[in-house]
């Protein structure tokens, strides 16, 4: 692992200038986590338009290059997007989206961290419950 | 060049059989100290020597194994003890500092605090000083009252006395702050609650792996600190307290160890401090706490504070020279324990973390467990690296290097 490839130039460049920041003044979904570990912290919300597609997302937050990056990317991403992809988005994509680094297990969460907002919030507006996968079985 | 370590540091280094490990191919530079401390060979060697040669329960089995097991067991409260300059009665054996809080909030405060109550903590505690006590207002119906801090990181005395005014029945804070390093005159602090008629508690988990201390001198009706912190296994700590404070307090846990005698419908308690050492105590680690005592009195705990304040004075002048370097707390290594905690530019602590850690460099990055001093700060988190008696020069030199290159990598 090295972090000159996980701190790539794209990954701070989304850091220090986050796309789609910010509040919505209306929204129909709104969710919010933090890492109880690290502190970092991201809150979303959503506009949800004609055939159940995001129209509006934004978030803010606070944390480490890692949390704040994938929380921001993943916001672009989901805008246009049905809420069923939401439902569908896997780990897996965020690592890809992200540019697979080599993340450590407790880095991990900080990666994860936006896609644990935007599934809560999506699946309690759908009336369901979003349980987050328990990684401590596959160590 | 500063002049050298206060003592012969290599051959420290050589007692700690984990600095030979190597991190990610780089030598261990190991500066989370006041998180948990490395142990020397003689403790781990006490451990082995307990399990393997005379393990068996204390005070209550007459065979040869029962016999030693309680000598070294005893032993190494009275060790403890005189450490801190306490006598073996006034000393009871907990898992560490959290649990030694949580025992005055039971055996003292279930006792001692009422409805309307007032209780005092500060703004630069650790959780373990500052959660015990908003339960003990809540189950009770009193109020936490927070003492404020000066922008230099010292506690606000002002804030301090007009609290007293309001006759507080508790003032629980730190010797040193594990996030700022700051060393609080807790004797002046104690003397003032006292005349104020508060019973005080004093968090010493920074402050006894660090600095020759006195718990006579200190004067708190109660002084806590925990064994892995200064070169000692994890699992055990002291609660230092008058035999006469002990004897007034209810009982902390039931069961085994704490009785006198139990009958159908009451129970008598055992002497202190084993009235609140219930059930099987944790022998292998207190005699393991033992040899830590052992092994830093011989060093001497003044020499250790002088050791530390030398590695200060470097880190502080290296340091500061790396672009985006920002300290918390005091600026004089005089008035602070062996820790700085910094922000370096607009890097996220965890970040830094991750690339130190590439150069073997184990710093600590978070809230440090003190959420109400990161808000007071108004930052997220701060990086910490923090000394012990094995700490060098180079290790501060390496942790420079580090930091230029993680500027280097965020392109500070």
């Amino acid at each position: 692992m090295s972090s000159a490839d996980i701190y790539r130039e794209i990954i701070l460049d989304y850091y220090r200038n986050p796309r789609n920041f910010g509040r919505l003044e209306k929204y129909d979904i709104e969710s919010h986590d933090v890492n109880p570990l690290c502190g970092d912290e991201i809150e979303m919300q959503l506009k949800v338009g004609d055939g159940q597609k995001i129209e509006e997302i934004k978030f803010t937050g606070k944390g480490c290059a890692i949390s704040q990056a994938s929380a921001s990317m993943l916001t672009e991403l989901a805008k246009g997007k049905q809420l069923e992809w939401v439902k569908e988005v896997s780990k897996e994509d965020i690592f890809k989206m992200l540019g697979d680094p080599d993340l450590g297990p407790s880095r991990v969460k900080c990666a994860l961290l936006g896609m644990k907002v935007l599934k809560t919030g999506v699946y309690g507006y759908l009336g369901a419950h979003y349980e987050e996968p328990d990684e401590s079985e596959k160590r | 060049m500063l002049k050298t370590e206060a003592f012969d540091v290599e051959k420290v280094r050589a007692d700690f059989p984990i600095l030979k490990r190597r991190v990610h191919g780089k030598r261990l530079v190991y500066l989370d100290n006041a998180a948990t401390t490395q142990k020397p060979k003689a403790v781990i060697d006490a451990l082995v020597d307990f399990y393997s040669r005379y393990n068996s329960n204390v005070h209550r089995s007459v065979h040869t194994l029962g016999e030693e097991a309680t000598e070294a067991y005893e032993s190494a409260r009275s060790k403890t003890a005189k450490f801190v300059g306490a006598s073996p009665k006034e000393l009871v054996f907990v898992r560490g500092t959290t649990e030694a809080t949580n025992l005055v909030r039971f055996a003292w405060g279930d006792k001692n605090v009422r409805k309307g109550d007032l209780l005092v903590t500060t703004l630069m505690e650790h959780h373990s000083n500052i959660v015990p006590w908003q339960l003990l207002a809540k189950s009770k119906g009193a109020t936490l009252k927070f003492v404020g801090l000066n922008s230099d990181g010292t506690l606000d005395m002002g804030s301090l006395e007009a609290l007293l005014d309001e006759s507080p029945k508790l003032v629980a804070v730190t010797h040193c702050s594990n996030v700022l390093g700051t060393i609080n005159d807790v004797a002046a602090i104690c003397a003032k609650a006292r005349r104020a008629g508060a019973t005080t508690v004093v968090d010493g988990a920074q402050s006894v792996p660090h600095l020759p201390v006195d718990t006579g001198e200190v004067g708190a009706d109660f002084y806590a600190f925990s064994g892995h912190k200064m070169l000692g296994p994890t699992g055990i700590g002291a609660l230092i307290a008058k035999k006469k404070t002990l004897e007034e307090m209810d009982p902390f846990q039931g069961g085994g160890e704490m009785i006198k005698q139990v009958f159908q419908d009451h129970s008598t308690w055992n002497d202190v401090p084993y009235k609140f050492e219930a059930g099987t105590v944790n022998i292998a680690d207190a005699i393991g706490l033992g040899a830590a005592v052992d092994y830093l009195a011989a060093i001497g705990m003044a020499k250790v504070r002088e050791h530390e304040v030398r590695l200060l004075d470097h880190a502080l002048q290296t340091l500061s020279t790396v672009k985006g370097f920002k300290l918390y707390g005091p600026q004089d290594s005089q008035d602070k324990g062996g820790v700085i905690s910094f922000n370096l530019a607009d890097i996220h602590p965890h970040d830094l973390a991750t690339i130190l850690d590439e150069d073997g460099i184990a710093i600590r990055s978070g809230h440090h467990c003190a959420q109400p001093l990161m808000r007071w700060l108004d930052v997220p988190a701060t990086s910490r690296a923090s000394f012990q008696v094995y700490n060098s020069y180079d290790d501060i030199d390496a942790l420079k290097v580090g930091l230029d290159r993680a500027g280097r990598i965020f392109k500070v």
